[in-house]
Parts: C-alpha cells; sequence; structure tokens
C-alpha cells in the first residue's frame, strides 16, 4: 500500500469515528431527560470520577506547583526578578498547564476507569440485560458518567491550581527566599479574571470530551478482554491528543 | 380479532425470517410458533443462532425480512417506546446471568421495579423477598454477585427477569456451566413458572435430554431453518437423520464431525501420497 492511501484511508477512519462520537454525544443529549429525573446517578458519578481522583490530583498538583516554583525562580533569578515568581506560577497553572495536566491525569484515572467498567458491562451483557428490562442504558449508564467526569473535570482543576500553588509559594518562598509579600501581592497584581476564564473554559472543554470519549470507548468496545484492554488503550491516547490539540485551538481564540 | 380467537393465537409467530450478520447467513426462511402458555425449546447445534433468535424477539437486532410477532405486533415495525412498552411483558435470562455487578442480589432483583414502577419501599421489599423466597435465595439477598456460584446467579437472574410477572419468559441456555443440582433446580423453576403463573417459556439449549423431561415442543434449527418440530418424543422418531443424530449426541453423521478441509493426506505429505 502506498502512503497516500493509507494516509487518505486513515483520515476517513478518523472523520468516520468523529462522526460516530457526534452520533454518540446526541443519543446521550436524547437520554439526558431519564438522567434530571434521577440526578443522584449522577453525584454518585462526580463521586467516581472526581472524589476518587482527588489524591492523584492533589499529589500532582503539589509537584507541579514545586517544580515551577524552582524552574520559575531559576529563569525570574537570571533577570533579578524574583518577585514576580507568584504571578509567573499562578498564570502557568490557570491558564495552561492546570486544565492540560488535570485533563490528562483524568483521562489516565478515571478515563480508563469509565471505559473499562462500560466496556465489561457490554461484554457481559448487563448493557443487553438493562435494554431488555426496557430501561435504556444510555439513559441509565451512558449519560450520568459523561457528566459527572465533565462536571468533575473543572473542579479538579480549581483544586489542582490551588494546591499547585501552594506548591510553587512552598518552593520559591519558603526554601529560596522570595519575599511572602511580594508573592501574592504580584500574584494579584497580574492575573485578571480573563486569566482566570481562560482555564475555566478550557477546563470544561477538556472535561465534555474527555469524559465523552472515555464513555463512547467503552460503550462501543469490542466485548471481548482484548476488546475492552484496547478500548481502555485508545481512551488515554485520544483523550491526549485531543486536550492538546483543543489546547492550542482554544488558546489562539482567547489571546 | 376477538378476544377468543386473540388468546388462541400463538404468542410468537416467526414466517420466512431472514437475518444476516457480518456477510453470513444466519436465518434463511426461519419459520416458527410459540403457543401461549407452553414451554417450547429451540435446540439445536452451537453457532446455529438460537441466541441471535432471541435477540430477534426482544427487538435488539432487526431481520432482513420476513415477519416475527410478538403477542400480534410485528417487532420491527415499533417505535422505541412501543418496544419498550412489549419489553416491559417479557423477561430474559441471560447465558451468563447478566446480573449488575454492583449492586447486591435484593437490588439487582429490585431494579426493574424500582424502575419501573412507583411502589414504596417497603412493599418492593416485599416482592423481591417473595421473589428470591420462590428461586431459594432469600438468604442471599445481601451477597454480591461475585460472592454467587454460576447456579446462584442464574436462579438470582431468574428472580430479576419474572420480578415484573411478564407473559413471555425467554431462557438463553439456561443449564450450560451448571452442575446436576443447579441444573435440576433451574428445570423445576422453569416448569413452576410455567405451571403455576401460566407464562410462555421459551428455552433456548443444546442440553435436550434436560430439557425433553419438561418441554410441550420443541423446534431444531440447523442451517437457518427449522429441519425439526414435534414433543420431545417425536423428535426421538423423526424420520431426519440430522434430527436424529442431534437428539441422539451422535458425534458423527449428516453433521460432519470433520471442519471442512482439504484432503487429510494432501496437507501432511505435502501433496505426495506414499
Amino acid at each position: 500500500m502506498n502512503t497516500a492511501s493509507f494516509l487518505s484511508r486513515r483520515l476517513i477512519e478518523g472523520v468516520g469515528k468523529l462522526g460516530a462520537v457526534g452520533w454518540f454525544a446526541i443519543g446521550m443529549l436524547a437520554a439526558l431527560p431519564y438522567v434530571l429525573r434521577r440526578p443522584a446517578l449522577v453525584v454518585q458519578q462526580i463521586h467516581n470520577a472526581g472524589v476518587l481522583s482527588l489524591v492523584i490530583i492533589m499529589t500532582s498538583g503539589f509537584f507541579v506547583g514545586m517544580v515551577i516554583g524552582l524552574q520559575g525562580y531559576d529563569a525570574f533569578s537570571r533577570l533579578r526578578q524574583e518577585d514576580l515568581l507568584g504571578a509567573g506560577a499562578a498564570l502557568t497553572l490557570l491558564k495552561e498547564l492546570g486544565p492540560v495536566v488535570t485533563a490528562l491525569l483524568f483521562a489516565g484515572r478515571a478515563g480508563t476507569a469509565l471505559t473499562a467498567e462500560i466496556g465489561l458491562m457490554r461484554a457481559t451483557d448487563q448493557l443487553s440485560a438493562m435494554e431488555v428490562m426496557a430501561i435504556d442504558p444510555m439513559g441509565r449508564i451512558a449519560v450520568p458518567r459523561w457528566l459527572g467526569g465533565a462536571i468533575s473535570v473543572p473542579l479538579l482543576t480549581a483544586v489542582f491550581n490551588s494546591v499547585g500553588i501552594l506548591g510553587a509559594y512552598f518552593v520559591g518562598v519558603r526554601l529560596m527566599g522570595v519575599d511572602n509579600g511580594a508573592f501574592w501581592s504580584q500574584m494579584q497584581e497580574f492575573v485578571e479574571p480573563a486569566d482566570v476564564w481562560e482555564g475555566v473554559i478550557k477546563s470544561a472543554v477538556f472535561g465534555l470530551v474527555a469524559s465523552l470519549i472515555a464513555v463512547f470507548e467503552g460503550y462501543t468496545a469490542e466485548p471481548t478482554a482484548e476488546g475492552v484492554g484496547l478500548a481502555t488503550t485508545r481512551t488515554v491516547v485520544l483523550t491526549s491528543v485531543l486536550v492538546l490539540i483543543l489546547d492550542y485551538m482554544i488558546t489562539a481564540l482567547l489571546l | 380479532m376477538s378476544a377468543i380467537s386473540a388468546a388462541m393465537a400463538p404468542m410468537i409467530e416467526v414466517s420466512d425470517l431472514r437475518y444476516d450478520s457480518a456477510g453470513r447467513r444466519i436465518f434463511a426462511g426461519l419459520n416458527l410458533a410459540i403457543r401461549r402458555g407452553s414451554i417450547t425449546a429451540i435446540m439445536g447445534p452451537s453457532g446455529t443462532g438460537k441466541t441471535t433468535l432471541l435477540r430477534l424477539i426482544t427487538g435488539q437486532i432487526r431481520p432482513k425480512s420476513g415477519q416475527l410477532k410478538v403477542d400480534g405486533a410485528e417487532v420491527a415495525s415499533l417505535d422505541r417506546r412501543e418496544l419498550f412498552r412489549l419489553r416491559r411483558r417479557m423477561g430474559m435470562l441471560f447465558q451468563n446471568s447478566a446480573l449488575l455487578t454492583d449492586y447486591s442480589v435484593f437490588d439487582n432483583v429490585a431494579f426493574p421495579v424500582r424502575e419501573h414502577t412507583a411502589l414504596d419501599e417497603r412493599l418492593i421489599r416485599t416482592l423481591v423477598l417473595m421473589k428470591l423466597q420462590a428461586v431459594g435465595l432469600r438468604g442471599a439477598a445481601d451477597l454480591m454477585p461475585a460472592q454467587l456460584s454460576g447456579g446462584m446467579s442464574r436462579r438470582v437472574a431468574l428472580a430479576r427477569a419474572m420480578v415484573l410477572d411478564p407473559d413471555l419468559l425467554l431462557y438463553d441456555e439456561p443449564f450450560s456451566g451448571l452442575d446436576p443440582i443447579s441444573m435440576g433446580m433451574v428445570l423445576r423453576l422453569i416448569k413452576v413458572n410455567n405451571d403455576v403463573l401460566g407464562v410462555t417459556s421459551v428455552v433456548v439449549t443444546h442440553d435436550v435430554e434436560e430439557i425433553s423431561r419438561i418441554a410441550d415442543y420443541c423446534y431444531v434449527v440447523s442451517g437457518g431453518q427449522v429441519i425439526g418440530a414435534g414433543t420431545p418424543a417425536e423428535l426421538g422418531q423423526s424420520d431426519s437423520a440430522m434430527v436424529r443424530q442431534f437428539m441422539s449426541g451422535a458425534p458423527d453423521g449428516p453433521v460432519p464431525f470433520h471442519y471442512p478441509a482439504a484432503a487429510y493426506e494432501t496437507q501432511l505429505l505435502g501433496g505426495q501420497r506414499s
């Protein structure tokens, strides 16, 4: 097979998949009324996807913040501008690292769990059993997990950012000796509401997309052990690539 | 249709049903009728589409052509709402039980009741415990599916399938993988459900001996068509060699032991015969 036909075939497959995911999302929107009558299902999923991810998010956030503290201190000290460390760390986290790293961690922890869970339900006929019991598995299984994930990501991002700033504070102020007052006052000085909003918009989009892919891959997984494994891998790969592409696009739109 | 003729009409009517899956012909003109209140066995070698037939009856997949009516309604022409209404009158026992693994035995059985009714939780408790008592697992109400044996899972799934008192119960390979005691229990439950509740039962199986003890009527399906029909006794005396082979379990006959292949000597000796 020559390269052109290989590429064009992959492109057609990609477009086909995009269409399938789109249809799936429309199907979930149609099943939304079922879930609106049962909000407890969504709360349960916020617990599964959000609360249970808190430890990994906080640990990662703290270390990412500490690295920013070190690197930021090194960079700013070359410019004799150590006092700007607070502002630099906050902007980096709020606008970029917070939403992106949280979405990637979400795909790795909660996204894979969602895909494997739904894929196994498919493989063990639990979804078919619901169908036969006249219960729509889209409403009962897919939508609550989608919404739960989509709501969790922005909240997790907020936690990641807060802990990250504390990490930067710990390294910058406590270890490297940046002035405490300057660290916080420069942050207040330079961080605008628009910067916060940029992060909120990104994390909302990432949440919707990451959670959609996880649920879609699980729902459409081949009902075999290998099929569920492959679907789980696709969730991580696809989410990671899409998050990075979307990150660039949203940044370009908002700047 | 008058009330009497409606009561006499078959619960399930299949005529000239055709269905292909992944380019393979599964049904090529299938015809059968399942009488109300009867236990009907659908038998046939593995891979003949017996489970597919149940999926067609429940409307999970649609036939390529032909008719499939459940209680007078053409399943393929129903919209989703009508299909769900029809399914609420069906119960299905899956081969692997298909219990919801996150829920306890009690919650699994209560699941369809909670979804489809607004009954008080106390009433649901009574109802679920009664169904669990009927399958002998009232004491297992608090266990999780992972703690159950294969036979117990099957019985819990049966309690769930019959919790809303369906008119039609579909059993997909209810005996496969069960020890003789569990098999005897499931067999008895199918019979009791049928006799006491007047449910129409369709049992897809290849356990000829077991089902012959309780079935009112049997269909043998092979090659996409019905190749034999009658009471278990009649099928044992069938003129068709294929039906007789299936009923007696002979390893070779019209259904060959060997999967089609090139000549044995040719393949082993690379085309040179000694």
